[in-house]
């Protein structure tokens, strides 16, 4: 839990807050030349979201430094906020609102609560076993048998991708990595770096480069050439990194291509969710990106896979 | 500076997304009148409204539910200062509409659901005429149709305990009294001009 700040994370930092400032520079530079109409309007989205970056860069910042907790507390926030946006997309009825009280005010924390306290056993099987009961049998309380397997379904899926799947990435900081005790906010710092930048890069190859949607039904903004094009830089730039993790450039570089991996197709499943439900974002919260949800799927698919697949070879 | 608080409370509660859509905050005198699903509604289009707009405005509500409980008159009476009618049993000296109509004269503007109750159904129901006779009474204010959204689903009927889900609220174009408008084409109108925001 004790986590000093050294070179290393410094140099992670510095690097977080070049790449704003360049970003801001050249959002600003591009807006000095766009005149009007589509392009404008693009850019105009890429300075908000640039402005959105800042807030979030210093809020995550901020709770690295408090060490351990502030991270808990920071991801357990965010798992709430994604969780109320899941829930209000997904039709439930009134019979489901104790079972919701129960999952926003009770479970949510407690899975906090299990990361906090390092109790592995409990956190990895508490919403997949436990919750996963414990739904169905509040709802079923509550009288009302109408679409009863779709409400509880529901509930479940956002109990699992909002709170269980996100309280992974806190998690990173409880690993004991032999060699790398007291390091691992830098390994956390690695993992969303990665992640965001992936997201980033494959929006920038795609708005510049991108011709051939991939998933033309599901999210007609992405296209193969910012698929391919962000999931190798990402990658590449995972790789660079080593210096921050316990890994080798080369298993830096596998981390890394999994994580783009897993956030590539986190945003295409949650972007299904969407145009099945009809709306274009999850809220509205974080001006230019949307709500708290679209900014966190890529994050949703990848922390678990990240955490086991540290866990497993590196622990 | 209570009124404040309890304001960003609603809020925060209620996360609701307001938007207004070909119509402004604006302190005139005005009547906002809106679908009815939850408790929380009154208090949560109270709370949307800009400050200097919701210094002049008073929630129409329930005397049976606010007045009942030390904790909800006093927010009704004095933080929020609601205009408690009788829905029961009104009679001709507990008259809501003379009533709503004073407050109107005294301070401004007013929040309104004519359905005369939660309901929630999937359409609002037809509304009760009292919208119909203020509309009449007070010709030059404008009617301000709102839809408020999901705010059943924080706080059903029968529920004490909210769930913080994103509720919204949607303020549409004013409309008026039309001359010699019959009341049934009025309501009806008026109605349709609050599930037109639903489907926005």
């Amino acid at each position: 839990m004790n986590m000093k700040i050294d070179t290393e994370t410094l140099w992670l930092v510095g690097g977080v807050l070049a790449l704003l400032v360049g970003a801001t520079v050249v959002g600003q530079f591009l807006r000095t030349r766009m005149r009007g109409g589509e392009g404008l309007k693009t850019v105009q989205n890429l300075n908000a979201r640039i402005k959105a970056w800042w807030m979030m860069v210093a809020v995550f910042g901020l709770a690295m430094m408090t060490g351990g907790i502030g991270s808990v507390i920071l991801f357990g926030l965010t798992s709430f906020l994604a969780l109320r946006e899941f829930i209000t997309l997904t039709p439930t009825k009134a019979g489901d609102h104790r079972t919701l009280f129960w999952v926003f005010f009770v479970i949510t924390p407690l899975q906090y609560w299990l990361v906090a306290t390092g109790w592995y056993g409990l956190f990895a099987i508490m919403i997949p076993v436990y919750a996963f009961l414990f739904v169905p049998i509040r709802s079923v309380l509550g009288g009302d048998c109408d679409r009863f397997l779709e409400r509880t379904a529901k509930i479940q899926w956002g109990l699992m991708v909002c709170v269980y799947c996100v309280s992974h990435a806190p998690a990173i900081i409880f690993l004991g990595i032999p060699g790398y005790e007291g390091q691992n906010g830098k390994l956390l710092f690695f993992f969303v770096l990665v992640v965001q930048i992936s997201d980033v890069l494959q929006y920038v190859w795609g708005k510049t480069l991108g011709r051939n949607k991939i998933a033309p039904n599901i999210s007609p903004n992405k296209t193969w050439e910012g698929f391919l094009g962000g999931i190798t830089t990402a990658t590449l730039i995972g790789a660079g990194l080593w210096w921050a993790t316990p890994f080798t450039p080369l298993q830096s570089a596998g981390m890394s291509l999994a994580i783009t991996l897993m956030g590539f197709a986190g945003g295409l499943v949650m972007s299904a969710i969407k145009r099945d439900r009809g709306v274009k974002d999850y809220g509205t919260v974080i001006e230019g990106h949307g709500g708290v949800m679209d900014r966190i799927d890529s994050i949703c698919f990848a922390a678990p896979v990240f955490f086991h697949l540290t866990r497993y070879f590196f622990t | 500076m209570t009124a404040e608080l309890l304001a960003l409370l609603a809020r925060t509660i209620s996360g609701a997304n307001v938007r207004w859509v070909d119509c402004e905050p604006d302190t005139k005198q005005r009547i906002y009148f809106a679908n009815h699903t939850s408790n929380l509604d009154a208090l949560v289009l109270w709370a949307v409204l800009p400050p200097e707009v919701r210094v002049l405005t008073r929630p129409v509500a329930a005397r049976d539910y606010w007045a009942a409980g030390r904790l909800r008159r006093h927010l009704a009476e004095k933080v929020f200062h609601a205009i408690l009618i009788e829905r029961k049993r009104p009679t001709a000296h507990d008259n809501p509409i003379r009533q709503i109509i004073e407050a109107m004269d005294e301070t401004g503007s007013i929040i309104i659901f004519p359905e005369g109750g939660r309901f929630s159904g999937p359409d609002p129901m037809p509304f009760k005429s009292g919208l119909y006779h203020l509309a009449l009474k007070r010709p030059a204010v404008e009617l301000v149709p709102v839809f408020m959204e999901s705010l059943n689903r924080i706080l059903p009927k029968g529920e004490v305990l909210p769930v913080p889900l994103l509720g919204s609220v949607t303020f549409g174009t004013p409309i008026q009294l039309l001359d010699g408008e019959s009341k049934p084409a009025f309501l009806k109108r008026a109605w349709r001009n609050i599930v037109k925001l639903r489907d926005l």
